[in-house]
Parts: C-alpha cells; sequence; structure tokens
C-alpha cells in the first residue's frame, strides 16, 4: 500500500535538494567601485525581494483593488447601464436593494444551492480519494478519469443537465418513472431546482476537489498506518482515525475555496433555462445572478448591481473570516497545498 | 505523486485560462483579415433566414468575409447587445439584428447607431414600420427586415382523430375571429383529445397584447403603473382563465426544452403563429406530419415582432455593413428569407409581388403561405404603442403568466401581486 515514490517527493527531500536562494556575494572588487558594489549588493538583498513579488500586487491593484474601490464608487451613485453615471445617492442603492424581495430570495438560493453542493462534494471526494489513495491497477488513468467533468466547460455541463431535468421530457424524469417515482417538477420547485444545479456543480468540482484531497493524503506519513494496523486497527478505523485528521488543514483549504466559489455560482444557475433570469418565481436566481439582472436586465442599474457586489463581496469576507478563526484552532501548522478555485 | 500532479493542474489552468481568453476576445469585430478581406460579422436570433443569403453575398462580393452569430432567444440577443453598448460599444457585430418590442429602448441612445437614412431606400418600407427605427430628429437607426402578422397554426392530424374538421377554410371558420370562439372551439377540441389546445399561456398573452393600442405606456411615454393598469389586468385574467381553469394550456413555456420537445410527441393542437414562427415549427416538428395554417386570428388581426438590421456606429466597418444590412432588407432577399423562413416581408414592393402571393409551404400542407399572411397583414387594425419601458414591464407580466401556467406555482391573482411588486422594483414612477 505505501507507494515508495512519494517519499522521494516529501516537502524534506525536496527543500534538501533546493539550490541556495541568495545570490553568491560579489568577488573581491577593486577599490572605488567597492562601495558602490556593497550599496548595490545590500540592495539587492533588501529590495529584490519586494520587486520580484510586485508584478502579483500590481496586477492585484490593477484587476482587483482598483475594480473593488471603483465598484464601491459606483454602488454609491445613480449610475445606468447605456446612459452612465448619475447623481450620488449615498446609500440609497444599497437601501433600494435590500429592501426588494428578490434580495432574500437570491441570498436562500445561494445559500441552499451552496449547501447541497458543498456537502455532498466534500464526502464524496473524501471517498474516492481513499479509494484512489489505494494501490489500484493504471492508477494515473483512474486520476486522471475523476478530472475530467472538470475540463468540460460549464456552459456545456449547464446545456446538457438542463436537457436531463427538463420537468415533463427530461431523461431524469424518464428514468424516475422506472421505479415508481412521480415526475419531479425540477424547473417549477425551488428546492428541486436547487438540487439539480447542485448536481452540475458536483458533476463538475468532485473530481477536482478529490485530486487535492488525494495529494494530501499521500502526504501522510506510511509509517503511521503502519502503527495503527499493527495495533489492530482495520481499514475504516485506520480511515476514521488516521487519514481524516491529518487531512483536516486541507480540507479547511477546500472548504473555503468551496466556499468562495459556492457563493459566486453563476453559469450554471444562468444556463438552467433559456431565459437565463432564474425562473419566472426567480427560484433559483443566485446573488450573481441578482447582480447580472439589476445592472443589465429591466432595472439596468449598475448602482444597485455594484451595491449587490459589495454586499456579496462582505459576505464571503465574513464567512472567510469565520473559516479563519476555526482553521486557527483546529490546525496548529496551518499550512497547506492546493491551487486557487474557480 | 505531488509532482507528477502538478503538469496536469497547470494544463488543466491553461486550457481553462486559454478558454477565458478566448471568450472575452471571441468579440473582436470588423477586423481586416490577413488575406485582405474584410470581415463583417452580423449577430442575429432565432431564424433570420440568413444562411443561403450570406453566402450569396460573400459569392458577389469576393473581398467580404461574414461571420453569423445566432442566439437562440431574443432575450440573450438583447443582453448581448445592452452589455456591449455599454462597454463601449466593443465587441459589438457589425450589424446587429434588433427586434421591435426593445427597440424603443435603443432609441433613447440613438448616438450609438449609424444613420442609416438614404434616399435610396426611402419609400422601402410601409411607413410605420420605417416610423419605428426613425428618430425625432429624422435619424434612420434600423432596416426593417420582417413583420409578424399571425395565423393559427394548427394540426390537422390530431383535428381529425378529435373528429373536427381539418380542411384550412373550414377550421378558419371553426375557430372564429373572436378570443371566446377560438377559446370555445378549443374546450371541443380537448373533450375530445389528449392533447392541449395551445403551447403557452405566454403566447396567446402576447397575442392579446399586442391588439391593445397602448398596453403599458401611454402614448406618450409614460409609463401606467401596473395596479392601476386595468386592461392589462383584464387580459391577464382571461388568458389565465382560459388556460388553467378552462384547460387549454399545454403549459410550457416559449423557447423552454419541454416546448421544444413538445413539437415531436403531440403536445398541442394550435398555436399563434406569425410569419417567422413558420420556420421555428418547421424546424422544432421535423418529421410531423399535418402542421397547416389557417387564414384567421381572434380579435381582429394581430402583429407580433418583427426586427430590424441596425449598424453600430462603434463598428470599424460601418459603411460596409450598411451596404450589407440593405442589400438584406432589398425586396428581393427579404422573399428569398421568406421562402427560407417564413419572415413576412416588411417592404412594400416585396408586399405587392406575386412571388410572395404565389408561395407555398410544404411543410405547412401546401398553404399558400404568402397569401394567408398577406391577409393577415391587411387585418391588422392597430398599431400597439412600444414605448422605452415596454420590454420590462412586458417581462414582469411574462413572468406572472409562467408562474401560474407552466410553474403552478401560484395562483392568477397571487402571481399579479408580485408581478405589481417586480413592477415597483423597476422604479418607473
Amino acid at each position: 500500500m505505501a507507494d515508495v515514490t512519494t517519499r522521494r517527493d516529501s516537502p524534506e527531500a525536496v527543500a534538501a535538494e533546493k539550490p541556495g536562494r541568495a545570490p553568491s556575494p560579489a568577488p573581491a572588487p577593486p577599490d572605488r567601485a567597492r562601495e558602490l558594489r556593497s550599496l548595490l549588493a545590500r540592495a539587492d538583498v533588501k529590495l529584490s525581494p519586494y520587486l520580484y513579488i510586485a508584478p502579483f500586487f500590481v496586477l492585484f491593484a490593477l484587476v482587483g483593488l482598483f475594480p473593488l474601490a471603483y465598484t464601491a464608487y459606483v454602488s454609491v451613485h445613480d449610475w445606468h447601464l447605456i446612459g452612465g453615471q448619475g447623481e450620488m445617492v449615498g446609500l440609497q442603492n444599497y437601501a433600494d436593494v435590500v429592501q426588494q424581495p428578490k434580495f432574500l430570495t437570491a441570498l436562500r438560493n445561494t445559500f441552499s444551492i451552496f449547501l447541497l453542493s458543498a456537502v455532498p462534494q466534500l464526502l464524496a471526494a473524501l471517498v474516492i480519494a481513499a479509494v484512489l489513495d489505494a494501490n489500484l491497477r493504471a492508477k494515473t488513468f483512474w486520476r486522471m478519469g475523476v478530472l475530467l467533468p472538470y475540463v468540460v466547460a460549464p456552459v456545456a455541463v449547464s446545456l446538457i443537465f438542463s436537457k436531463l431535468f427538463a420537468d415533463q421530457s427530461g431523461m431524469v424524469n424518464t428514468l424516475l418513472g422506472f421505479v415508481g417515482v412521480d415526475p419531479v417538477r425540477w424547473h417549477a420547485d425551488a428546492l428541486a431546482s436547487h438540487v439539480a444545479i447542485a448536481t452540475m456543480v458536483n458533476f463538475r468540482w468532485t473530481g477536482y476537489n478529490t485530486l487535492i484531497l488525494l495529494a494530501a493524503m499521500q502526504a501522510i506519513p506510511r509509517d503511521l498506518y503502519e502503527a495503527a494496523i499493527i495495533d489492530g486497527a482495520n481499514r475504516v478505523r485506520t480511515f476514521f482515525s488516521v487519514t481524516v485528521p491529518m487531512l483536516r488543514p486541507t480540507m479547511i483549504f477546500v472548504i473555503i475555496t468551496m466556499t468562495i466559489g459556492g457563493l459566486q455560482i453563476f453559469d450554471e444557475p444562468r444556463l438552467y433555462d433559456q431565459q437565463g433570469d432564474g425562473g419566472a418565481d426567480r427560484q433559483w436566481l443566485t446573488m450573481t445572478m441578482y447582480l447580472y439582472e439589476l445592472g443589465w436586465g429591466a432595472q439596468k442599474s449598475f448602482g444597485r448591481a455594484s451595491a449587490v457586489a459589495w454586499i456579496l463581496f462582505l459576505l464571503i469576507v465574513a464567512i472567510g473570516l469565520v473559516n479563519f478563526a476555526i482553521t486557527r484552532r483546529i490546525a496548529s501548522d496551518g499550512s497547506s497545498s492546493g491551487g486557487k478555485r474557480r | 505523486m505531488r509532482n507528477t500532479r502538478k503538469p496536469w493542474l497547470t494544463l488543466v489552468a491553461g486550457i481553462a485560462g486559454t478558454a477565458l481568453l478566448t471568450a472575452c476576445g471571441g468579440g473582436g469585430a470588423g477586423t481586416s483579415g490577413e488575406d485582405g478581406k474584410t470581415t463583417l460579422t452580423i449577430a442575429t436570433f432565432n431564424e433570420f433566414g440568413y444562411e443561403e443569403l450570406l453566402k450569396e453575398y460573400e459569392a458577389s462580393h469576393p473581398d467580404i468575409k461574414i461571420e453569423h452569430r445566432k442566439a437562440a432567444t431574443t432575450n440573450e440577443a438583447r443582453d448581448n447587445m445592452n452589455t456591449r453598448i455599454a462597454a463601449g460599444g466593443s465587441g459589438l457585430a457589425d450589424i446587429e439584428a434588433i427586434e421591435v418590442d426593445w427597440l424603443p429602448e435603443l432609441m433613447q441612445y440613438p448616438d450609438n447607431f449609424a444613420d442609416l437614412s438614404d434616399p435610396e431606400v426611402e419609400g422601402r418600407w410601409l411607413d410605420w414600420k420605417a416610423e419605428q427605427a426613425t428618430t425625432e430628429d429624422g435619424k434612420l437607426i434600423g432596416y426593417g427586415t420582417d413583420i409578424g402578422p399571425q395565423g393559427i397554426c394548427y394540426r390537422a392530424d390530431l383535428f381529425e382523430a378529435a373528429g373536427l374538421p381539418t380542411d384550412r377554410a373550414e377550421v378558419a371558420e371553426f375557430l372564429g375571429d373572436s378570443w371566446e370562439s377560438y377559446f370555445a372551439a378549443g374546450e371541443k377540441f380537448t373533450a375530445a383529445s389528449d392533447a392541449a389546445w395551445y403551447d403557452s399561456a405566454g403566447a396567446i398573452y402576447q397575442g392579446m397584447i399586442n391588439q391593445v393600442e397602448a398596453a403599458y405606456e401611454k402614448p406618450d411615454g409614460t409609463p401606467i403603473p401596473l395596479d392601476q393598469n386595468a386592461e392589462a389586468e383584464k387580459v391577464y385574467e382571461t388568458v389565465l382563465n382560459a388556460s388553467v381553469d378552462r384547460g387549454l394550456s399545454a403549459g410550457l413555456t416559449q423557447w423552454s426544452e419541454d416546448w421544444t420537445n413538445a413539437f415531436q410527441n403531440d403536445g398541442f393542437a394550435t398555436m399563434l403563429c406569425p410569419g417567422w414562427m413558420l420556420g421555428v415549427i418547421e424546424g422544432n416538428a421535423a418529421g410531423v406530419q399535418g402542421w397547416d395554417i389557417a387564414d384567421t386570428f381572434p380579435g381582429g388581426g394581430g402583429n407580433w415582432g418583427g426586427s430590424f438590421l441596425t449598424v453600430p456606429a462603434a463598428g470599424k466597418n460601418v459603411e460596409a455593413a450598411q451596404d450589407l444590412a440593405a442589400w438584406l432588407t432589398a425586396p428581393e432577399q427579404q422573399l428569398k428569407a421568406f421562402e427560407a423562413q417564413g419572415t413576412f416581408p416588411s417592404q412594400v414592393e416585396a408586399l405587392a409581388s406575386d412571388e410572395l402571393l404565389s408561395q407555398k409551404d410544404a411543410f405547412f400542407n401546401d398553404a399558400p403561405t404568402g397569401q394567408i399572411l398577406a391577409n393577415r397583414a391587411d387585418a391588422v387594425e392597430v398599431t400597439p404603442f412600444k414605448g422605452p419601458n415596454y420590454f420590462a414591464i412586458h417581462e414582469t407580466v411574462a413572468d406572472a403568466i409562467t408562474r401560474v401556467d407552466t410553474d403552478k406555482t401560484d395562483d392568477a391573482a397571487g402571481s399579479w401581486a408580485k408581478a405589481v411588486q417586480a413592477y415597483g422594483e423597476l422604479g418607473l414612477d
């Protein structure tokens, strides 16, 4: 079961192999140039690290910070999609938005879809990762296999699933009919539509999270398992007593990225029907769709749309802080690996 | 395994990134290719019948290459267009087709469009059609393509199975010329058949509201508050009474997956049929025998939709685009489009031509569609006023109808209250 090749890649080994990062000091310089060189060398040590990371922060300021600030600026103005900037109205847009019943609907839908997708996704990813971590034949094949749905464009996924989940003529209802279940009204019923949309999200993201969890599982020292087995623990017991606790930091990471992505869900619900406005009663209108409807739909108000964008931002930050607090408490080492999601 | 995982992630990230870039950069309109050809983009929706025409134009203009983007629904086309106009016109096609229902809101910002007025095209269209796209100071922002005079399309085979007349003229008589007689005929049909009478309450509402002179706005453009709009509310109630209480509607939303599929499994027997719908029916009902069209319309004629070709001022090839738009909307070309997809001409010369009047459609049991739609166009008495907020207000009522007819989550009164709420959110008063 223990994969010998992974040993070589343990973090310690990698770190040991890495060449020293600091540039080697200049060879003994002759007379006057000496002072300048030492100045340069000191600047090199002190300044260049900031220079190296600057591109990220410059880009971030350009495409992250500026839009954020500009959105705040727009959100306190009357701002028409085509007509452009109007009067400054203070927090009126925020008040307008919060008072519209659609706001609460969107909030409800977003969290409902988020929970329906995040919870099953995490459980499924954990189980699949555990299976992939076992000593299978054609490992790479299976590992790549779970990632395949991730490569499919979300638009394509949505188009296919919205056909499968058609209320009257969809395949899902036909299959349910074979086992004697009454047709589910996948579009008309709010909860059913959330389940259908969550299914698309799960289809796409489970494999991705599986791989992240798998990577973390492989970093668990194998002697822990050996010790557990010697102590008489069976597979199930080692999974719950060794694997799951060791995965905690990674799980926190996965959950945070899931939260950020889940609260911003747009493609899947937008393409769930032909109109793309979240259903006649806004059964599956999410926050980002609501934002879009305000800005580009009938109201054509960028001001209100920006207000929603900021409310959503604050919401995500708040949930992020809660997550962070939990991380601090649970994981003492805190660090985890993995890329960004969505 | 950590190291071997990374290349794949990088690859995936690369693919995703490239896809993103292409998605954003895909809108580059009006670029001159390396081979010296000018590429013109034209954006349409539903079926305009332009496929063959564009090829023909390319053949006669070797230096022009045409890229055709088709949106599935008008809503989609409208969203897309508004977004791009808001972005200063970047990514707009060289020619953008727009529908009459959302023309008025764009007419508020005529600077976004090239002035297409040209002595050569003067008098080409029906007066009211050209007027719709003319600003107060005489700028013409769109060339008219089609209009949508409506007949009633029906399934002769389902009529026969229900023991009803099947011949075009007899059916026209059976359906009568008022909405009540049309609904009453439906009750006779549904009593003898499993299929519904018509596809969608929303479509019937469209048909009826298009006969109202000033549906949602006073002729000076001020919106009528929805809770005081007795006329629209009455139409709303009539439609839902017939659709739900009398059970005539199949409960489908037009353009939805279920609606498209219902053409293949005998979902409904009749539908309101503007000229441009003929092509849609033919496409959705491929292989189904028995469609025909009756020369009648409840409530005295009605026009549903009709479009224009505009040339956004931000385009790089405004002149070439104007030439193409003028060519496409010339009577000869519109007749060909009509032949292909049933988009009924708005051009005076085309309306009088023998070519139009002798037009028959094999799919609709060789019905003389040209003559029938010309009769239907003559029967149109009302040119409804549609102001800048028509589309937005109409959507709130359309949603209300869908809630009752398709979703069955609300009753008529409760759904109307929600529409009034949604109207309030528009902030028009």
